[in-house]
């Protein structure tokens, strides 16, 4: 409306400019520079070039970042296709669907910790309720802590994700697909298809875009994940749920090592910069394909 | 009759359902069903879902067995609505420039806030340690609210546009050619209509906060009397003997009123998380 040299616009972002900047886009500069010094507790430090990448690469680089891409892409399929269920469930038009859409929220809405004490309780070996079950009906021949072995914690920290994640795709994907006129339903109800056709042929191909977009959202939320393995593993047993993200912060704040930890925040900040490049070109290219339309 | 189901269909539906919330909420049922027994039947073999001398026992005692739990759960509630009221404070203002006007920067500062809101806080934990501790933040209410706030205001501001943009432009020009002041027409026209929105991004927010109260509070406080309950109660893990049943009865508790919130304001939560999924 207004352009110009308009001082008022500018006058309306110094609150938010200030604190996002200070609090997140300062951080994201310093981090790089930190990685380049071997900055510690002490009060000096220097730069000492591209070690602490050298020692990073040299060291456990390749299976840390195997692991994380591996839980993160287990945990986001799984939330897509518990999601796109979810979704298809909360649009099917029988009655309790309100109650069960208000029933399904309550993951996403208790603070993640609290969700993984709940969890942590479930997984107890000796006392909990699946190791618990597990045996009355034969699955295990005694107690199994699922925290204390490492494939077992790994699928264990998976599916707590999986379980806090869920809700919001389920929502995200039902908005979506509440947007499909129906009239498009009406016609390929008229000439006799099927529902499991017209899902197939009609709500599948136009939901693609919101698929694609919550796919890559929540790969970016996935890969950010800290909370739920701190709480359950501490990123253990022997290293075995140590992501990214918790290598960083045991490296920096639990072994005061700022400088090795930056340079693996800035691994994890090259990754994220390719998925939000791969989710603003996706999305650019959908708000030009909507104008076009 | 497009959307009649013959009898299987129902059937399958809600099996489906049924399946999809024993998932979902397992853990709370499992949660409370600990919270009522006593300490022996917690640590009982072989699991009983339905133990004996099950009662309300553990929500009267662990007010006295675990002092600190009022002012953590008041913590928790205190810092979410800080961070919900500085959020809102930075990204109302914000987002109504990003709707209403074109200036020279728009487009790159709005790309700031699109790229910050793809990196999470813990991936920025050591200059916002160094940050803290330089700033003498360490240990205390401000080192929580500050940074938690910051990770919420670039969803706000995204949040807060769109419902900025529904608004007709006309009304503002109205407005100036009655000689209203720009601030004026801000906070007289356009802030009482966007109301609605303000109180969904406000609920999304603190709910958000409540959430997410974890890492800045474990990384920034080290005083018991400021956590909030998720640090709290995390602090019982990993000792000899957790008691689950008193845990769990506090973990509930504290939740109990977010959950009261999401039930009664759950539409606007739910137009307010989906906001950004209709395209046209």
């Amino acid at each position: 409306m207004k352009t110009g040299r308009d001082p008022f616009p500018y006058l309306l972002l110094v609150p938010a400019v200030l604190l996002v900047g200070l609090i997140a886009a300062w951080p994201i500069i310093e981090t790089f520079r930190l990685s380049f010094t071997d900055a510690s507790m002490r009060p000096t430090q220097e730069y000492v070039g591209m070690e602490n990448y050298t020692k990073f690469f040299n060291r456990d680089f390749w299976p840390v970042i195997t692991r994380t891409l591996v839980w993160t892409t287990l945990s986001v399929s799984l939330k897509l296709i518990l999601g796109l269920l979810g979704a298809v469930l909360l649009n099917a038009a029988v009655p309790g669907r309100a109650l069960f859409r208000v029933l399904i929220m309550p993951p996403w809405v208790v603070p993640i910790a609290v969700g993984c004490f709940m969890w942590a309780w479930l997984y107890n070996g000796q006392f909990g309720m699946i190791s618990g079950l597990g045996q009355r009906i034969g699955l295990f021949s005694g107690p199994f802590e699922f925290l204390a072995y490492k494939q077992a914690a790994f699928i264990a920290t998976v599916v707590t994700d999986v379980w806090i994640g869920t809700p919001l795709v389920a929502l995200y994907l039902l908005a979506a697909m509440q947007t499909v006129p129906a009239d498009l339903y009406e016609a390929a109800w008229t000439d006799g298809a099927s529902r499991f056709y017209r899902f197939r042929r009609i709500t599948l191909p136009l939901l693609m875009p919101s698929i694609a977009t919550m796919a890559l959202l929540s790969t970016i939320w996935t890969f950010n994940s800290f909370d739920i393995i701190w709480i359950l593993t501490e990123g253990g047993p022997r290293g075995s749920t140590t992501t990214m993200i918790i290598d960083t912060y045991r490296t920096a704040i639990s072994r005061f090592r700022y400088g090795e930890g930056a340079a693996r925040a800035v691994m994890i900040l090259i990754c994220l910069s390719v998925l939000s490049a791969i989710y603003l070109a996706m999305l650019l290219r959908l708000t030009r394909k909507g104008r076009a339309r | 009759m497009i959307n009649r189901y013959r009898w299987w269909e129902y059937l399958l539906i809600y099996a489906g359902m049924a399946l999809f919330l024993v998932f979902m909420l397992a853990p709370f049922v499992e949660a409370f069903m600990v919270s009522l027994r006593p300490l022996n039947e917690v640590f009982r073999v072989p699991y009983r879902f339905i133990a004996e001398g099950m009662g309300f026992g553990n929500y009267v005692t662990i007010w006295t067995a675990q002092p600190m739990l009022l002012r953590w759960i008041m913590n928790s509630f205190g810092i979410a609505v800080a961070v919900t009221i500085l959020s809102m404070f930075c990204s109302v203002p914000a987002a109504y420039a990003f709707a209403r006007f074109e200036f020279r920067l728009r487009g790159s500062i709005l790309a700031v806030f699109l790229v910050v809101s793809m990196v999470g806080a813990a991936v920025l934990i050591i200059p916002l340690y160094k940050l803290m501790l330089a700033a003498g933040l360490l240990n205390s209410y401000a080192a929580m609210i500050v940074p938690g706030a910051a990770f919420t205001v670039p969803v706000g501001i995204f949040l807060m546009r769109s419902y900025f943009m529904r608004i007709p432009a006309e009304l503002e020009e109205a407005a100036y050619v009655d000689g209203a002041s720009r601030l004026y027409t801000m906070r007289r026209v356009i802030l009482p209509l966007a109301v609605p929105g303000m109180v969904v991004v406000a609920v999304t927010t603190f709910i958000t906060a409540y959430a997410q109260q974890f890492l800045f509070a474990l990384t920034f406080n080290s005083r018991n009397e400021l956590n909030p309950l998720p640090v709290g109660l995390f602090q019982f893990f990993g000792h000899e003997t957790v008691r689950w049943n008193e845990i769990m009865a506090a973990s509930l508790v504290g939740v109990l009123p977010v959950l009261v919130l999401y039930v009664f304001l759950q539409r606007f939560i739910v137009a307010g998380l989906t906001a950004g999924a209709v395209k046209e």
